[in-house]
């Protein structure tokens, strides 16, 4: 008995020990504080052009990602409208940037819905079709928010993540775009992400 | 861009401008409607195949008692809610106001981007830029009052 007794307490020192290793090495703190490299991540999502996009293909190539659905009355318009207006101004230099609109509705939007819109805006944009799942990895990769809203006669509408993600060539965050940011800002904003590379 | 003042005095000439020729509602785009004067309904251009859009307007309760904006119908969408939008840090979040909207006495209530606004689900058709498109509102004292929405650019209102 008194060496179970003896033994039970070992574990017990054993398993504050890992824990208390896991704690001081930071490794369990929730509320760590995110650094700008711990935005982002691999992903590999059917794009609305065919095909599938992977981010290791976009090595060395600076990319945007939004976060949206078609069913959206204000904030994704206003903001492919506001980017088509920058690609636009920052011209030339952004010929190779793309800009990936990750649809947070998979729900309802397909592949042809998508490229259907976004036909309205610069052809630098395109959509991104995750499946739910995809989207659920995707979305925590970027620490971007999604939630379906029911509202009534059965519809709904989705909360999101409205600001765009401004990707390195080492598919590192770089900067962001808010939905407020200032035409001035946002071509700024470009034009740094792709001179940097 | 739109300073007070410049607003003020677009506000005072259109409005000398109706009254001197004897032309009130319509012309000036606002509507008189019992104690709410509602000003300037207006709605963004939309893409080809948008399926959503949004209506914007300020009311004004001239009355003693509070009204509430209960409903809307537009003739572009068969199915009309009131919304209203707020950014949670970075989020966009959406709310239908089941309850409608509350016009309190002597206030105005401007629906605008990032806030409150006519949610108009299904868009069948997509008027252009300075076309106008007729629609209603029901007020839970006041009644039905017709209005037309004004399209303005696609980015309006973001200033």
């Amino acid at each position: 008995m008194k060496h179970l007794r003896a033994i039970l307490w070992g574990v017990v020192a054993v398993f504050a020990a890992i824990l208390g290793g896991v704690y001081f090495t930071g490794g369990f703190q929730p509320d760590r504080l995110l650094t700008m490299a711990d935005i982002g991540g691999p992903f590999r999502l059917a794009s609305s052009n065919g095909g599938f996009i992977d981010s290791k293909d976009l090595l060395g190539k600076p990319y945007g990602v939004f976060f949206g659905f078609t069913h959206c009355p204000e904030v994704c318009p206003t903001t492919m409208y506001e980017m088509t207006k920058t690609l636009k101004a920052v011209g030339d230099d952004a010929k190779d940037f793309r800009l990936f609109f990750i649809t947070v509705d998979p729900e309802r939007d397909t592949a042809p819905m998508l490229k259907d819109y976004l036909s309205n805006f610069d052809p630098r944009i395109e959509a991104l079709v995750p499946t739910a799942e995809e989207l659920r990895s995707v979305a925590r990769d970027f620490r971007a928010i999604y939630e379906k809203v029911p509202g009534s006669d059965g519809e709904y509408t989705m909360n999101h993540t409205a600001t765009i993600y401004l990707m390195n060539g080492k598919g590192q965050l770089a900067s962001t775009i808010s939905y407020d940011e200032k035409p001035e800002n946002r071509i700024a904003k470009l034009k740094k992400l792709i001179a940097g590379g | 861009m739109f300073t007070p003042t410049y607003k003020a005095l677009v506000f005072a000439a259109t409005f000398t401008l109706a009254f001197s020729c004897g032309i009130t509602a319509g012309f000036a785009h606002h509507v008189t409607f019992g104690n709410l004067m509602i000003m300037h309904p207006w709605s963004r251009e939309t893409t080809a195949n948008a399926t959503v859009a949004a209506g914007f307007m300020s009311i004004t309760n001239n009355g003693a008692e509070d009204d509430r904006l209960v409903a809307a119908t537009a003739v572009i969408s068969d199915k009309v809610q009131l919304h209203n939008m707020t950014m949670n840090g970075d989020v966009m979040e959406m709310q239908e106001l089941k309850d409608g909207i509350v016009i309190p006495a002597g206030k105005t209530v401007e629906l605008k981007p990032k806030s409150l606004h006519i949610m108009f689900l299904n868009i069948k058709s997509h008027p252009k830029l300075g076309d106008e498109f007729k629609g209603t509102l029901t007020f839970e004292k006041a009644g039905t009052v017709d209005v037309d929405f004004e399209i303005e650019a696609a980015d309006a209102g973001m200033e």
